[in-house]
């Protein structure tokens, strides 16, 4: 079973991430049992088949890096897990597609990272309103997760304000200025 | 220079710890070379041709004394004694080892600096007027805005993958001397008709494989929005650059596909939604920042008798006033640049002897603070008139006070073939063949402003483009040659420089220039400068004369051989 990581600790997880094969139509895909992501064409293709596992909580949508979130912005209310891909870890649209999902359109659920994540990006990706990190099953053991956690927080008080922050440090903190430094 | 408060330094501090344990689990294999190879360009650091290159941001360009004291340490201990300033203001080092390196940031976060985002696909040093603050044209300083800018982008999360890498640049003066026109953005400082200060943007220049001059996509955007503005470009480029082709990832490849205005659309729909949000700044966050840049408070001086004195007995002394001294905003101080272009050294290399020796100059005569140009010299901003002449003597001595600041032979060069992994030819010693060609110091002083600019390849670290006199090396059939361009000009009126022909072998290049300036010469009105020349007889005649010429002495070596 997968690990992720969600609050802060490493957990199994069952949800499964279905990938069309090259080829396959989106409205044609076989849905495996139990809990699953399909791809945003999947779901266009056959909403209402798909809607009332979303509101029974055992089906979610996930999102290429040129898809356009608000193609889900009627439907968000609805879906228990949002995914954005990341296809190779250096591909950086992911970050700004939960960025809007958070702020934009204002999806509050569980909004996953799924692909090539890795655990040097956890920060970045937390930062810009993923819930859940989930790098590919085998990429890395279970110790390797536990130590990863320390990279959740390996910066203190970032300067910039993003989704986990909205406020810049300017605004959360008081700043001295030069002169009252000087006084201390 | 601004000083950093307590969340700076942590920061800082916990970049080095978060380095650190990268490098060991890279060296322990658990990191692949792929998945580091981003981590390590975000801090500076290249695998280059010899061995590592570890890039150290110099924010805007402003560094002071103790910093300069330990880039001195670091050359001495960690590389083959020299660093070299590069065409960002940065410093380079071109042979540290991979495992030293987080020790090496360790001890630049003990001086407030670091290698954050001086590489990879992320937004880079904020570069600016090296004459920020002092500058006697300037409208506003804009060295509070580079600050704010360069906390907002460092680890900033959005935008830590880019398409490919992001460059700004802010200008404050009337005259740019911060190359904004070739930059990702570059920001303008401005008043609208109201007096407000606000920015006009220009988005989409750059050098390298294709350049282009930035375009405007906001004839002014108050200052109070400016992050939220770069937000929304940085948002549509991140989204919409392309990522399928390295060489046409830049913002500008996007923006020439799109069309400006709709670009500007697109920032526009993005921006609606972030205006007046919460990273919107403050006149107390403005204030906060400007305060911590512990300027000198200059009281206005009589003008120095023991200076004019000087200039008036002393030939060299005042050729290198008239070259390398600049007016200063309050009177009886002046900006001096000290030139790193002594004949016979790689442009912009700085021994560890002369880090230490530059700090001690800054501290005796400059407030303890230095300036980086990007055209690889180091300026002291302000200096009082009654120091100049100790000043230069000094400086002199030390092999700085070379008096060709914008002359032929004050040459922009990349490191080139001789260091650079990417480099198609060699550029430092085509500079230096130049140099020696043009060695007599009156003629210069005839020829006067003249900027020569040598790339060692397409990326255009050299900014062969911009220059009066352009060279890049290119690769013919694996041998080193090089094309010329005329024409090149930073400034507010930048331009690109036009190819002149067929490109020349090394040993030909001096000839080469030999033969533009002869034309030039023989062209010149009064004392107009090359570049006004070329624009106003055109490049034509440059080129004719530069082949005949050329062909001749072809005709003649075969008569000889013959």
């Amino acid at each position: 079973m997968p690990e992720i990581i969600k609050n802060g600790r490493v957990q199994s997880d069952d949800w499964q991430v279905l990938r069309l094969a090259e080829g396959e139509a989106a409205a044609d895909a076989v849905l495996p049992a139990g809990h699953v992501i399909v791809p945003l064409a999947t779901w266009q293709a056959r909403r209402a088949e798909l809607l009332p596992k979303a509101e029974a909580g055992t089906l979610g949508v996930w999102l290429a890096g040129d898809e356009d979130p608000a193609a889900l912005a009627a439907d968000l209310p609805a879906l228990p897990v949002v995914a954005v891909d990341f296809p190779k870890f250096a591909d950086g649209r992911g970050y700004s597609l939960a960025t809007l999902l958070r702020t934009r359109l204002a999806y509050e659920g569980e909004l996953r990272a799924i692909g090539d994540v890795l655990r040097d990006q956890f920060f970045f990706l937390l930062r810009c309103g993923f819930s859940v990190l989930q790098p590919r099953e085998g990429k890395y053991t279970t110790a390797q997760l536990e130590a990863a956690l320390a990279s959740l927080r390996d910066f203190t008080n970032p300067y910039q304000g993003a989704v986990d922050r909205p406020e810049p440090l300017f605004r959360r903190q008081p700043r001295s200025p030069r002169q009252e430094d000087a006084a201390r | 220079m601004y000083q950093y408060d307590e969340y700076d330094q942590r920061i800082v501090d916990e970049r080095v710890a978060q380095f650190a344990d990268q490098t060991q689990r890279y060296l322990a294999g658990e990191l692949s070379e792929d998945e580091f190879r981003p981590l390590r360009l975000q801090n500076g650091l290249y695998i280059q041709r010899y061995a590592p290159m570890l890039r150290i941001a110099v924010p805007y360009g402003n560094l002071n004394s103790k910093q300069l004291r330990t880039l001195g340490h670091i050359a001495r201990k960690y590389d083959r004694g020299y660093g070299h300033v590069t065409t960002r203001q940065n410093i380079q080092f071109n042979w540290p080892r991979l495992e030293d390196v987080p020790e090496i940031l360790g001890l630049l976060a003990q001086v407030q600096m670091h290698a954050i985002q001086t590489s990879g696909n992320c937004i880079r040093n904020v570069t600016s007027d090296p004459f920020a603050g002092v500058a006697a044209d300037e409208i506003a300083d804009p060295r509070p805005w580079c600050e704010i800018l360069r906390q907002w982008s460092t680890f900033h999360p959005e935008f830590a993958f880019l398409p490919r890498k992001f460059k700004i640049a802010v200008n404050g003066a009337k005259q740019d001397r911060a190359l904004i026109h070739a930059h990702d953005i570059g920001l303008d400082i401005a008043h609208d008709a109201a007096g407000a200060l606000g920015f006009r943007v220009l988005v989409g220049g750059g050098l390298g494989r294709t350049p282009i001059i930035g375009e405007e996509v906001s004839a002014f955007v108050p200052w109070q929005q400016i992050l939220n503005y770069c937000e929304a470009i940085l948002r549509v480029y991140n989204l919409h650059g392309r990522r399928d082709n390295a060489y046409k990832a830049r913002i500008k490849i996007l923006v020439k596909a799109l069309g400006v205005e709709e670009f500007a659309r697109q920032v526009e729909a993005e921006f609606i939604h972030l205006k007046d949000g919460p990273s919107t700044l403050t006149q107390a966050e403005i204030d906060r920042v400007a305060s911590r840049f512990d300027d000198p408070l200059l009281a206005p001086l009589p003008q120095d008798a023991g200076y004019r004195a000087h200039l008036a007995q002393d030939k060299a002394f005042a050729a290198w006033a008239r070259r390398n001294v600049r007016t200063h905003q309050v009177p009886g101080y002046a900006s001096v640049v000290l030139s790193l272009k002594p004949y016979g050294v790689a442009p912009g290399d700085v021994t560890a002897e002369q880090f230490d020796a530059i700090a001690d100059l800054a501290d005796r005569y400059a407030f303890g603070e230095v300036r980086n140009t990007h055209e690889q010299n180091v300026l002291l901003a302000s200096v009082r008139e009654a120091g100049l002449f100790a000043l230069w003597q000094q400086a002199r001595e030390l092999g700085l006070a070379t008096p060709n600041i914008g002359l032929l032979t004050d040459i922009i060069s990349c490191p080139g073939g001789d260091f650079c992994a990417l480099a198609n030819a060699k550029s430092i010693p085509i500079a230096n063949a130049i140099q020696d060609r043009f060695s007599d110091l009156d003629h210069l002083y005839d020829l006067g402003e003249l900027e020569l600019n040598i790339s060692g390849c397409m990326n255009a670290c050299g900014h062969h483009h911009v220059g009066h006199i352009g060279i890049l090396g290119v690769d013919k059939n694996g041998q080193e040659f090089y094309q010329v361009t005329i024409g090149g000009s930073q400034g507010s009126q930048a331009a690109l420089g036009k190819v002149i022909g067929p490109s020349f072998a090394a040993a030909e290049m001096p000839d080469v220039i030999s033969s533009l300036i002869d034309t030039f010469v023989d062209n010149r009105h009064d004392d107009e400068r090359f570049i006004d020349t070329v624009r106003r007889i055109g490049v034509d005649s440059f080129k004719t004369r530069v082949y005949a010429e050329r062909n001749a002495r072809l005709e003649a070596r075969e008569t000889t051989n013959a």
